[in-house]
């Protein structure tokens, strides 16, 4: 999302699975069900308006992203469902869904690796991509369902205001210290993960603090070292 | 792709229309490349030339007929690349969409010959150095023809003879044929064989020796663009 300079985008698509968290709390199933299933439909309207008007992504997310958090704050039942659907709560992850979590994220690593290399040609120039047979629309297509599953995950424990830091900012200190897509898938998985780690981690010494936001300070933490180790690498050049 | 019926030639374009947004761009553009030769592309901004390049990639609906060779396998570098935010290495982008790729001889080709190059970020190298790269990956696959659109966009003055030098060589090495959008008369006579003239149709289609000849250019530009005619004015 870094790359292809939508990184509010990533943020702005985790809030359009909230009707979809909203709908599984009114009809008593799994609400990331119904935010999986929300957040796909959405991706598939979006990708073919996009195709059809060429209004960039931004703008068919953004506007996207408003009606959603609108009808979810409708539809949701009561305050502490909004409370769990906007920040997350780690607690209630049982087994079931940090396995159901690893499989996806494992499937999403796994087809992410198929297509990297024509995303990146395609982000390079559109034109080189088609040219070379690469069906460029299929791919934004792919790509567009694996951040949305990527959301989806990341929903259940940070919520859905903070799951964008979990796409952005672990990318982008991942690219200050990066010099080629080897190094920056490896940092930018390494930041995720760590931060996700010890958020949580620091959640369990602080009971009444919600564990979303000390992910997001942990990450951010991780950010502002890469920016000084990125900003001395520039100075001793 | 049908078999032409000259043996000599590569590409042959009959009356090419091309509109984008119900605006024409181009107008029964017809000409044909010989093997083995080079084409330059001419035209003002605006004139197509672009467009032109995109619809012999299939890339742009179109009226009219482009044939090309059977067999005919194209390499096509761009005019415009977004790579200073990616961080890629020279090596990682060589290698994408080439299985077996030896990166090293693909930057000889293009007479790249440090090693330490193939891990420099793209979005770092020099003007110069990313053209010679973007043409040695359009290189990798051994083509038979070359479309090169502006080779030499963003290179400085005194870095663009030898990338023309090195696609001569190139050219000869290889029995390429190469088509070349180019705003440059000096390289349209030196390296270029044959001329193609647009401003939304053909305004000129012949040898590029007769760019040197005053009619032509009244035809191509409007009035004579040469040495001559400025010291004559001064």
């Amino acid at each position: 999302m870094v790359l292809e300079k939508m990184a509010l985008v990533g943020d702005a698509l985790s809030h359009v699975a909230l009707p979809g968290l909203a709908i599984g709390f009114l009809f008593n199933f799994n609400p990331f069900i119904g935010a999986f299933a929300f957040l796909f439909a959405s991706a598939a309207i979006i990708w073919q308006v996009q195709r059809m008007t060429k209004i960039s992504f931004e703008a068919l997310v953004g506007a996207m992203f408003t009606l959603a958090l609108a009808v979810g704050i409708i539809l949701i039942p009561d305050l502490e469902a909004l409370s769990e659907a906007l920040f997350g709560d780690v607690t209630t992850v049982v087994v079931w869904d940090a396995v159901a979590a690893v499989v996806i994220a494992v499937t999403a690593i796994l087809l992410t690796r198929i297509i990297y290399k024509k995303l990146v040609l395609a982000m390079i120039s559109e034109d080189l991509a088609i040219s070379k047979g690469i069906d460029v629309a299929k791919t934004n297509l792919l790509y567009l369902f694996l951040v949305c599953t990527v959301v989806a995950i990341g929903i259940k424990i940070v919520g859905t205001l903070l799951v964008g830091f979990l796409v952005v900012v672990p990318a982008i200190a991942a690219k200050n210290l990066s010099s080629d897509m080897f190094r920056y898938a490896l940092f930018s998985s390494i930041f995720g993960a760590v931060s996700a780690f010890s958020g949580i981690l620091l959640a369990s010494y602080l009971p009444n603090i919600p564990p979303g936001p000390l992910v997001v300070f942990s990450g951010i933490a991780i950010f502002a070292v890469t920016i000084i180790v990125n900003w001395k690498k520039k100075l001793s050049v | 792709m049908s078999t032409l019926a000259n043996e000599e030639e590569i590409l042959r374009v009959s009356g090419l229309n091309v509109k984008l947004q119900n605006q024409p761009i181009l107008d029964d553009v017809s000409f044909t490349v010989k093997k083995g030769t080079t084409l330059a592309v001419l035209g003002p901004n605006g004139a197509g030339k672009s467009v032109l390049f995109r619809v012999l990639l299939n890339l742009v609906p179109h009226e009219g007929k482009v044939e090309w060779v059977e067999k005919v396998k194209i390499g096509y570098v761009p005019q415009n690349v977004a790579v200073s935010d990616i961080p890629i290495s020279v090596r990682e982008f060589l290698s994408i969409g080439k299985n077996e790729c030896d990166p090293e001889a693909a930057l000889s080709l293009v007479k790249l010959n440090d090693a330490k190059i193939l891990d420099k970020r793209l979005g770092i190298l020099s003007g110069g150095e990313l053209r010679r790269v973007l043409i040695a990956w359009a290189l990798i696959d051994d083509p038979n023809v070359l479309l090169l659109d502006e080779p030499t966009n963003g290179v400085d003055v005194g870095s663009e003879e030898p990338i023309f030098l090195m696609l001569d060589g190139v050219k000869k090495s290889k029995k390429m044929t190469i088509l070349l959008i180019t705003h440059d008369i000096h390289i349209v006579q030196e390296y270029s064989d044959f001329l193609l003239a647009l401003n939304k149709c053909v305004t000129f289609f012949g040898k590029s020796a007769e760019i040197a000849n005053l009619a032509t250019q009244q035809t191509i530009y409007g009035e004579p663009v040469c040495v001559e005619t400025l010291k004559a004015e001064e």
